[in-house]
Formats: C-alpha cells, structure tokens, sequence
C-alpha cells in the first residue's frame, strides 16, 4: 500500500487584526497559529482518525486537504503531485468531504435528486436515464429508498441528510472521504448506523477515510490508525490499537481516561485533566501541553519534542514517551484546585 | 420493517446492523411549508383588476380622457358623466381610468429596475467581497446620503420631464436598498456547510452563485418588491403632483389630485377619487407583499 | 429515604402553526434528597420540556398538566407554584454556557443577586457567599474573577460560573439540562466530578439531563429513559446498564461506541421516533423493536414494577432471551 495523501509541515495561519498597525507599534503582527507543522501519511484504503478537542486545528486541517483554506507553510500531496487550493476538477473530485452539520450541508431549496443531478451532470452523464439510475443506486448504496429523491432536506430526519451527504461526497467517485464530525450533531442510536455505514463503504468502495472527531470511542469503531492533535500539533500519530492499548503521550491517555465509559463511575471531585486548553497566541514554551501535563519535568519548558518514536508508524511527541519510566498515569486530580 | 415478519433489524448476518432502508417520511407538521395564504390571492385579484382596467381602458371609458368641453366643466356627477367633469370639462371617469396605463406600469417598472439593478450588485458585492463590495457599497453610501427628492429633482430637471426621466431617477436611487437587503443573505448564506460542499465538489462559481447562494438569498428581496412598488406609485404621484412626473394632459393620478386642488371645496372629488384609487392599488401590493411574508417565514 | 420531587403524569402540549402536538404523554419520575437522577433519551424525547417545566419556563405557547409536588424546607413534597419555586429551592444550569450568562454583568454580581433578591443580602454578605462559591465550583483567584465579564472566560469556566449562580441561593434540587453537552471531553469530564462533589459536600439532589448514556452512567445513581414523551424504564444505574428491561434502553446501550469493547461492533436503531402530532396508545417504540408483538401496540402504555425499578414494556422477557422470541 503506497501512500495516497501526504501532508508535510502543514502550518496555516489566521491573522487577527491589523499586521500593518502591530508593526507601526513595533510588535509581532497578531496571528493565530491554527495547525503548526503537521506531517501525516495515509495509505490507500486506510482509514485514519484525526482527534482533538475544539480549537485544536483538526477543523482547519480538513478544509486545507479538501482544498477549501490554503496551507501558509508546507504542502499537501496526492499521489505524489502537490495540490493546492486551486486543483484541476480531476484532482478536486478525488478527495470529497462530508460535514457535521446535517441541516446546513444540503442546499435546502433542492430536491435530493436535484442535488446529485446537479454534480452527475457536472462530471459528464448526459443523459437523464443514466442520472435517474445513478441516483438511484447512490441512495441504495447510502440505505436510503428512491422516495427520497423527490424531496427536499427540510422533510429528512438528521440521518437520512447526513446519509445524503454521504450520496453526494460518493457521485463524483471519489478516492479519498473526509468525514469532518459527520456524527457528532447526531443522536447517538443513529450515529451508530452511519459509523457502520461507513465502514462498509469503505470496505467495499475501497475508499481512503480521513475521520475528524473528538469523540476517541467513535474512532476506535472506524479508524485503523490515530492521530491526535493538540492546539495545532499531533502529539500521537500510531495505528488505532497500539494507541489505545498503551497510550505514550499523556494528553491521549487523559482524554481516554476524561472519557465516559458505560458502567464506569465517577469519583466526586475527580477529574483527568486541570485546567483548559491555553489560547492558541499564548502557547506555553518548549512542549505545549506541559501547562496541563501531570508529569511536566524542567526540559518540557525548554524543547519542544518532536514527533518521533521507535517505528515509522510508532510516533508520539513527549520527551518521555517509550521511556519505560511512567511519569506518571494522569492520576485523578482533585478538580477544584486548578 | 420488524417483529411479524421475521426481520429482525437489530440483529444482522453481518453483525453491521446496516440493512435496512429508510423511507422519505414527512417530519411533524410542524415544519410543513406552509401553503400560500389567503391575502396573498386577495392581492393579486385586485391588482388583476386594474390591470384589466388598464387594458380594456377604450371599451371601459364613456369618454375620451382628453376631450375638452369646457362649457361644461366642474360639473357635478350625473347620468351622462358618472362622476363628473373636471376643470377642463373632461369626463373624470374616463381619465380615473385611462390614468391605470400610466401608474401601473410605470410604477411597477420603477421598482422593477431598481430591484434587478440592486439585486445583481448587491449579490455581486456579497458573493465576491474585495473591492466590488468595497465599490459597491461605498457608492450606495454616497447615493443614500443625499436627500433623495432633490436628487430625482435634479435628474428630471436635466433629462426632462416624462417616463423615462421619471424611471432612470428613480432607478438611479431605490438600487440601493435591494442591494444591501441581498448582501446581507448573501454573507449569511454564502458560509454555509452547502456552498463550501458545493466547491468541495468541483461546481464551477457560476452555478454556485446562482443555484446555492442566490436562490437561499432572495427571498427577503422578494417579499420587499411589493411594498416598494407601492412607493414608488406613491413617488410617481407625489412628483406628478408637484408638476414634476408625467406632463399635462396624459391622465395619471397624483396629477389629477393637483388639479383638483383648486377646487377641493367644491368638487371635492376630483382630488379624492383618485387617491382612492392609489390607496386601492397600493392596499393591493401589500397584500402580496405580507403574504409573502408570511409564506416565506417557515 | 425522603422524596423532594414528585412528578405524576406530566403532559405537555404545544401550539405550533395551528396543530397542536405533544411532546410529553404522561411522564412520571421521583428524586429523594441528595439523589443524582438521570433522564435519558434522544432529541425529541421530550426530555428537556421535562425539565423546563419544574420550574416554569415552557414556551408561551405550551400548557402542562400533571401533579408537580416539591418538599420545600424538609416536609412532605407538596404542589407548588413553578414559576414560584425559582431561586426559591430549585435551581437550573443550561447547556450553552456561551449565551446563559448577561454579557452585560459582570462574574461576581451574576452570583450574587439571586442571594441579594431572594434573601435579602447586603452587598458585603452577598460577596462573602459568591467568593466562597467561587471557589467550590473551581474558580480560583476569585476576588480577580468576579470583576469579570463573561466573554472574557472559556467555556468551561462559565459553566462553573452558572452553577455557582445556580448554587448562590441554595437550592435543594438542581436541574441540570444537558450542562456538558457543549463542552469539551476533558472539561466535562471536570464538571461532573464537581458535580459529584457539589452533591456529597451540599447534599444537593440532582436531575441531569443528556442525550449520553455513557456520561449519565458515570454521574447518576438512578436513571429514567425517556422516549417519544413518556417514561419507558426507570432503576438504578448500574442495574439498568447491565439489565435493561426495556429493547429501546437495550438498543441505546448497543449504539453507544466503547473503546474498551471493540469485539462488538455498535448497532443503531432504525427508523425514526414517532411523529409528536400524532396520538397513539400502546408502545411508542413498537414501531422500531426487533422484539414486538401483537399486544404491544394495543395494549394502553402503563408502567410495571416498583418505585425502585420500572418498565413500560410488556414483553421484558425477550431481552433475557437475546433473540427474538
């Protein structure tokens, strides 16, 4: 399996306010690092999670591969060839995404048919017979029935719009699908189809899944290998199993323990993690999780760790990941004291 | 979809849990659209019936609108001329109703201009951003910050009066409001999770523009067209009846109100009748316009 | 064990558009003091309105029915006054922190005018109790924060801030309706355990609200499932986990992912909830179950069982089985 998507040192960058004005004051022009240097690999017909909680970059990461924002820094690769914002509709078509919200991702005065018709049409099968039967065997491939066809989104429940969208990523035959929260707006007895839903796809389609969530339980059910990101940085990069067998870094391992587990009770005034995640323009120095770590140590404010670890797969930035010393499982901390 | 009929959904071959098919069902009512309301035919049957007037103006009027008589003028309403003659013993029925052929289309088109001028620059503005909404707005800065009754003064005063003056000052002014009206959807709409879906998937801009973001964004245009067609018949009028608008003798209302002005006392009517006809027409639009409203407010 | 809330029957309809639809048929649930109560279900469950009704904030265009009997100041619950009871008992914390709290209002003085309203505090005595809550719900360097404005803070911060305002007049119930829905996994996982905390250390009772089983699991020590407006299973949390007597708690309880458990694959439940215009009389899950019979959509919907642990389905047996019987 060679790789499909490479992305190597993605930065991207939102100004905030006036550069020209910071600069007359002799300051740094206000910026906002929203992902910083990110390097992944995926293979052909791997699916791999992308977690984090909110404000942690892995939104805008998703709109850099999709083609939507521009990386500032660094590139992103598809097969090899660099691809930017502006790509060829061939290259555009290859990697499709579906979004999290189910009630804004449909144009709501168009018919579903309308919308794959639109796009069938687009990408060249001219004639209607064709369409109608396209359409019909998208719908049946996302669970739903032709009845839909006829209407518009207002009349689906959440579901059937997100497996809608899901038709829609499909019709142009994509090889690559970004799923960004594609379940999070959903109740959860629904959300448990569409998960299933796209694993099957993927398994039968042979499709590439890029799975954005910041629900870790979610992405063990669909994703083979992990990522998690941290205020715009992957701190864990492994395959799903190694990750959540044993954990190396201690922000994956506290946002497994802050995790609700079935049958799983909560000690009173106990709590995984202190604190909240620092503005991104306020970063702490050297490792930047050391605010909230356990088991921060004197170097952890003065180098930043790099991504790396004992295999090309096996990769995790803590200076004291593989360690054999446990600085510490994230012991439950009294919450009241931050 | 379960129990008689053996087909236990829950509980798969696979073990997936993803066999089943969903039907399209309606949600609750809810969120049903609601059906065109009841004003709204009320509306267009009076606004029906003066365009009928309009048209069949010759067969309707006893008289020619501009046959003098002034023998016989200011008289009172009798059996020969229903509602009486004005001051230069024309038949003021006849003129109430030729009058239609002027007000309804000139005041339709003074707002129809305006609207497709505005809407077109104002989504262009919205859509695009940069400098063609920097442009664009700061020209409608620049419009609406002057007193607009001087600028159509202005405008009639070098182009001379009559229609075309009237509908290109007019034109020149009202774009504003409808482009700002559809700007501000279209800066809503044009974040929304189906735009961007629609790039993802490689749709050219133009389609984008027209399909996603125009069609979401004009229906707050639309609900505003009517209500201005009723202002801007009123502004026909009002400039006719300062001797600005459409010259003597073609009959139109706000000029006929003028004439009678002299005579308000006496033959009160002259002036009265025909703003009741502007009252009619413009109660007429708004209507339209509020049923519009209401139908569009799912 | 003494009862502070009692809930019979509620139902609750809305005017909408010119129908009328119900959102709750007829839901009944009990909380003793110093109880944590879970109410779980999915959007439409009718959970919320639930909730809002206790203590009076149902839409204008919505009525209840249903006996409301409150235990205020240790006595026998007794039928009060909702609108009344605010401030005055019961306390709410909502789910959006971003728009709960009056931007124009500075930290300290949110807390402290339900104390200056409702008890009559000076200045000086409110601002001794509102720094103390301060820091019992978490926000150190009180003095600092109570000048504050809201959008100056996280969250996760004004979450704390509301249920500070929500514990600033001492209530003995506090509602909580979806409070950690919108926050992040790590800062959830803080709330509830000052939740927790809040309980053992004020002997506060709790409702709590969610739409996520796994989150009520870890905070509740009873539970009620709610579905299409009616109460379909009520018990202890660890019980009904493990033994749900109803297939809709057993269909939730496979839909939800674990990453403990990866041997066994989620499985969702098909279909959609019934339509709340609608009337109807036997099961409201009938339609959806893998286990129905005949008599479940005829039989009128009632509830079985002890105060302690209760169902509405008639045929529970089927669960023991796994299959379809």
């Amino acid at each position: 399996m060679s790789s499909l998507l490479e992305l190597e040192n993605v930065t991207v960058d939102f100004s905030l306010g006036s550069a020209l004005v910071a600069k007359l004051q002799g300051k740094p022009a206000p910026v906002l690092r929203a992902v910083d240097r990110v390097s992944l690999t995926v293979k052909k017909g791997e699916s791999i999670g992308i977690v984090g909680e909110s404000g942690c970059g892995k939104s805008t990461l998703a709109q850099v591969i999709v083609g939507l924002q521009e990386a500032d820094q660094g590139c992103v690769r598809l097969e090899g060839q660099e691809i930017k914002v502006k790509r060829p509709g061939a290259v555009r078509r290859r990697i499709q995404m579906v979004f999290q919200d189910p009630g804004s991702s449909l144009n709501p005065r168009l018919t579903v048919e309308q919308t794959l018709t639109v796009l069938l049409k687009h990408y060249g099968t001219p004639d209607s017979a064709a369409r109608r039967a396209r359409c019909e065997e998208l719908l049946s491939m996302v669970g739903l029935s032709e009845s839909v066809l006829e209407v518009k989104p207002r009349s689906l429940s959440g579901g059937q719009r997100q497996r809608v969208a899901i038709a829609r990523a499909l019709a142009v035959e994509p090889d690559i699908l970004i799923a960004d929260e594609a379940v999070a707006a959903l109740d959860v007895s629904v959300q448990a189809s569409i998960l299933a839903l796209l694993n099957r796809l993927r398994r039968e389609l042979d499709l590439t899944l890029v799975f954005i969530s910041h629900d870790l339980a979610v992405v063990r059910q669909v994703c083979s290998r992990v990522a998690v990101i941290y205020l715009g940085r992957v701190v864990e990069d492994r395959p799903a199993e190694d990750l959540f067998d044993d954990p190396q870094h201690p922000y994956t391992r506290a946002l497994m323990a802050a995790a609700p587990k079935l049958g799983v009770v909560k000690t009173a005034g106990s709590a995984a993690l202190k604190g909240e995640a620092p503005s991104a323009m306020d970063r702490p120095s050297g490792c930047r999780f050391r605010s909230r770590c356990p088991a921060s140590q004197p170097i952890c404010a003065e180098v930043e760790p790099d991504l790396e670890g004992p295999a090309a797969d096996q990769l995790a930035a803590c200076h004291f990941a593989w360690s054999g010393t446990d600085p510490g499982q994230p012991q439950r901390v009294a919450s009241s004291s931050r | 979809m379960s129990g008689p009929t053996g087909h236990n959904p829950l509980i798969t071959d696979s073990g997936i849990g993803l066999d089943e098919v969903e039907e399209a069902r309606a949600i609750p009512s809810r969120k049903r659209f609601k059906t065109v309301p009841r004003k709204v035919w009320i509306g267009a049957a009076i606004i029906t019936a003066f365009a009928l007037v309009a048209i069949f103006a010759p067969l309707l009027a006893p008289f020619d609108p501009l046959a003098q008589d002034p023998v016989n003028n200011l008289t009172p309403p009798d059996s020969t001329h229903l509602l009486g003659t004005d001051e230069l013993g024309r038949d003021v029925l006849s003129r109430l109703i030729y009058a239609t052929r002027t007000d309804l289309p000139i005041g339709l088109l003074a707002a129809l201009f305006p609207f497709l001028v505005g809407t077109v620059l104002g989504t262009l503005a919205g859509f695009f951003g940069g400098f063609i909404d920097a442009l664009t707005m700061r020209i409608s800065d620049i419009v609406q910050a002057f007193p607009s009754y001087i600028l159509v003064i202005a405008l009639v005063f070098v182009l001379g009066p009559g229609a075309k003056s009237i509908l290109i000052a007019f034109t020149a002014l009202g774009w504003v409001v409808y482009a700002r009206i559809i700007r501000t959807e279209v800066l809503r709409v044009r974040s929304a999770d189906y735009v961007k879906a629609a790039k993802v998937s490689g749709l050219p801009t133009r389609g984008i523009l027209v399909r996603d973001v125009f069609r979401n964004s004009v229906g707050p245009s639309l609900v505003y067209f009517p209500s201005d067609i009723v202002f801007a018949t009123l502004a026909l009028a009002a400039f006719s009846f300062l001797g600005l608008g459409i010259p003597p003798p073609t009959p139109e209302w706000g000029a006929m109100i003028a004439d009678g002005q002299a005579h308000i006392r006496e033959q009160w009517w002259l002036s009265t009748l025909p703003g009741v006809m502007i009252v009619l027409l413009g109660l007429g639009y708004s209507l339209i316009g509020d049923g519009l409203e209401e139908s569009l407010d799912k | 064990m003494s009862r502070i809330l009692e809930v019979s029957d509620l139902e609750i309809e809305l005017e909408l558009d010119g129908s009328t639809i119900s959102p709750v048929r007829g839901a009944s649930i009990t909380v003793d003091r110093g109880e944590i109560l879970g109410i779980a279900g999915e959007s439409g469950s009718g959970k919320s309105l639930t909730l809002k009704s206790l203590i009076g904030l149902l839409p204008r265009h919505g009525m209840a029915k249903g006996t409301l009997l409150f235990s205020q100041d240790g006595g026998e619950p007794s039928p009060y006054d909702p609108a009344d009871v605010r401030g005055r008992g019961i306390s709410m914390v909502f789910q959006e922190p971003m728009t709960a709290l009056n931007p124009t209002m500075r930290v300290g003085d949110l807390i402290s005018i339900g104390p200056r309203f409702h008890e009559g505090l000076s200045r000086r005595q409110a601002k001794a109790r509102t720094l103390d809550l301060m820091e019992r719900v978490g926000l150190p360097d009180a003095e600092r924060r109570a000048k504050m404005w809201p959008h100056e803070l996280s969250g996760g911060l004004r979450q704390r801030v509301m249920i500070a305002v929500a514990l600033s007049t001492k209530p003995e119930l506090l509602l909580c309706d979806e409070p950690t829905t919108a926050l992040d996994v790590s800062v959830q996982d803080q709330i509830l355990g000052l939740l927790q905390q809040l309980r053992t250390d004020l002997g506060m009772a709790i409702v709590f609200v969610s739409h996520d089983l796994a989150v009520i699991g870890e905070l509740c020590d009873r539970v009620a499932v709610m579905y299409a407006g009616r109460v379909l299973e009520t018990g202890p949390t660890t019980d009904l986990l493990s033994d749900p007597r109803h297939p809709y708690t057993a269909g939730l309880i496979a839909s939800i992912p674990s990453f403990d458990r990866l041997d066994i694959e989620p499985r969702g439940i098909p279909g959609q909830p019934p339509d709340p215009a609608v009337e109807s009389s036997g099961c409201p899950f009938a339609d959806r179950c893998a286990f129905t019979k005949d008599d479940c959509r005829t039989t009128p919907f009632h509830l079985t069982g002890t105060r302690d642990r209760q169902t509405a389905c008639i045929h529970p047996e089927v669960l023991r089985d796994g299959r379809p019987a």
